[in-house]
């Protein structure tokens, strides 16, 4: 949005509006007691903000000045709207606010507390997954239905409705608007960091689509990482999946070739890898590890951070794999596991890890474990089981760039 | 507080699965009274299996019973606890407790 001012006022707004939004509609949520009501109040109070920052200058405190001037909206809006039942209450309640904080001295420690009950209320596990992942880009991020419709490639009616009926069930069903008690923190913990993980692969790993959109759910994601670590410092977990997040977006530009080649780690130009955000991603991981609580991210982070290294030490990588086995007994997991193993074991030791995966009925047409079966047997002299494996991968492949890769390696035996 | 119509879907079985099933009713009973204690239970009960129901519709204009239910699914509407909850967490804590959930379903819905 900042393309489309160029005026130093409409950079403060804009500015504003990225840095500021999520705060202002997380306070306004817990002031109207409406997802949709305090939505609307935030959108009028940046028009409002378009028409008086040019004339009377920008505020001393942009979040303060927006969140006042949204909650008077709020008021406006509830004062004319007659079909909401608590009307009178909700209104009192928000007058009552309104002259109590006239001079708008808002704690940190309450901004703190509203984002992180947002985000909890965004990722309740009583909502769909996709709306979630929605919700989450839309109150948090600060993306557009369309933007975010265009990012998951569903039509942006499609995207509306959903976003629309999660807002709904959140109201009809009183989703609470908290942040959940310590028994239940742990889990729902987890389940925010499953919805940003999900948010940056998206964008990470999708091949289709508008690449720019793409790029944009990265830097959401990771934006997202870094508010949770600034609201919750403790959780090792955060902090791992802020390195894990860091570490792959360092690789971005070296990750595919110029032909569209999709490649490994080890094949890549580590010239074209950013120095700082790796740097960045370790001092992450490095915080991450001294809390003593392993976790999948913390796990798949110190994995990617050895594979990075110019030899990557493989039978550290295969130990990592097993402890991550143990946490997330996945097929995928299993897979690389047998893979780092086949490494630093040999072949033969890979490939006998990899037997229960071969007869899992559910696997069968898992191209990626062809594919690494393949590897293995080629690498264990077996030229004529490779072949076979390798045939049965590129018949399962949905992707050119991969296809031809897989056949090249087949013409190589 | 809102109400929460928690509604328990199950299969319907007879036999040694039934006999299983029924020797976990003092659990039920302790549920209902420990929701009672804490003033949250409206009401609760279990239900007579499908082949007790008659389905009453006036759609088509004219009053009509069909024996039966509304709809034959697999798993069947066998009870339901009406509850009153602070917001939707805390009805979805009931449901945990509920031991139906090992071997059915329970949907919770809020009432208007």
């Amino acid at each position: 949005m900042t393309d489309r001012w160029s005026d130093p006022t409409a950079d403060a707004v804009a500015r504003a509006f990225r840095d500021e939004r999520a705060a202002v509609l997380a306070t306004l949520i817990r002031h109207v007691g409406d997802f949709q009501l305090a939505e609307d109040a935030v959108q009028d109070a940046y028009a409002a903000a378009l028409t008086t920052w040019p004339r009377d200058g920008v505020p001393a405190n942009p979040g303060a000045w927006l969140t006042v001037t949204a909650r008077r909206r709020a008021i406006d809006r509830l004062r004319r709207d007659r079909s909401v039942a608590d009307r009178a209450e909700r209104l009192a309640e928000l007058v009552r606010i309104d002259q109590q904080e006239h001079r708008a001295v808002i704690e940190e420690s309450s901004i703190v507390d509203d984002r992180l009950r947002l985000i909890f209320t965004c990722c309740h596990p009583a909502l769909d997954v996709s709306a979630r992942v929605a919700l989450t880009l839309r109150a948090l991020g600060g993306l557009t239905t369309g933007e975010i419709a265009r990012a998951f490639l569903v039509a942006e009616p499609t995207m509306g409705k959903r976003i629309v009926r999660a807002k709904r069930k959140i109201a009809d069903a009183r989703i609470p608007y908290e942040v959940p008690r310590d028994e239940e923190l742990p889990d729902r913990v987890r389940g925010v960091l499953r919805v940003v993980y999900l948010i940056f692969n998206e964008g990470y790993s999708a091949t289709e689509g508008d690449r720019l959109v793409r790029e944009e759910l990265c830097h959401e994601a990771i934006r997202l990482g870094l508010l949770l670590r600034q609201l919750m410092p403790d959780d090792a977990e955060v902090w791992g999946l802020l390195a894990l997040m860091l570490l792959h977006d360092s690789r971005r530009a070296a990750r595919v070739d110029e032909h569209g080649r999709y490649l490994a780690i080890g094949e890549q130009d580590r010239s074209r890898w950013d120095q700082a955000r790796i740097r960045e991603g370790l001092r992450a991981l490095e915080r991450s590890v001294r809390v003593r609580r392993p976790g999948q991210y913390q796990l798949q982070a110190a994995i990617t951070a050895l594979q990075m290294e110019e030899e990557p030490d493989w039978r550290q990588i295969a130990d990592l794999y097993g402890a991550l086995v143990s946490l997330t007994p996945t097929a995928v997991v299993e897979l690389n596991r047998a893979v780092a193993v086949g490494f630093a074991d040999g072949s033969k030791a890979g490939l006998e890890l990899l037997s229960p995966l071969l007869h899992d009925p559910a696997l069968k047409r898992y191209q990626p474990l062809h594919a690494a079966h393949a590897e293995l047997l080629k690498r264990a002299g077996e030229r004529e089981a490779a072949a076979r494996a390798y045939e049965t991968a590129i018949k399962l492949s949905a992707n050119d760039v991969e296809r031809a890769e897989l056949e090249r390696r087949m013409q190589d035996l | 507080m809102s109400q929460y119509m928690l509604l328990l879907y199950a299969t319907e079985v007879g036999g040694e699965e039934l006999a299983e099933r029924e020797a976990e009713i003092p659990i039920f009973v302790e549920l209902s009274r420990s929701l009672e204690e804490a003033g949250l239970l409206v009401a609760a009960g279990r239900l007579h299996p499908t082949s007790t129901a008659t389905t009453v519709s006036a759609i088509s204009g004219e009053t009509e019973l069909m024996d039966g239910p509304f709809a034959i699914t697999k798993e069947a509407l066998a009870g339901y606890y009406l509850i009153e909850g602070e917001n939707l967490d805390q009805a979805l804590g009931v449901a945990k407790r509920i031991p139906l959930i090992r071997y059915g379903r329970v949907e919770v819905r809020p009432v208007m």
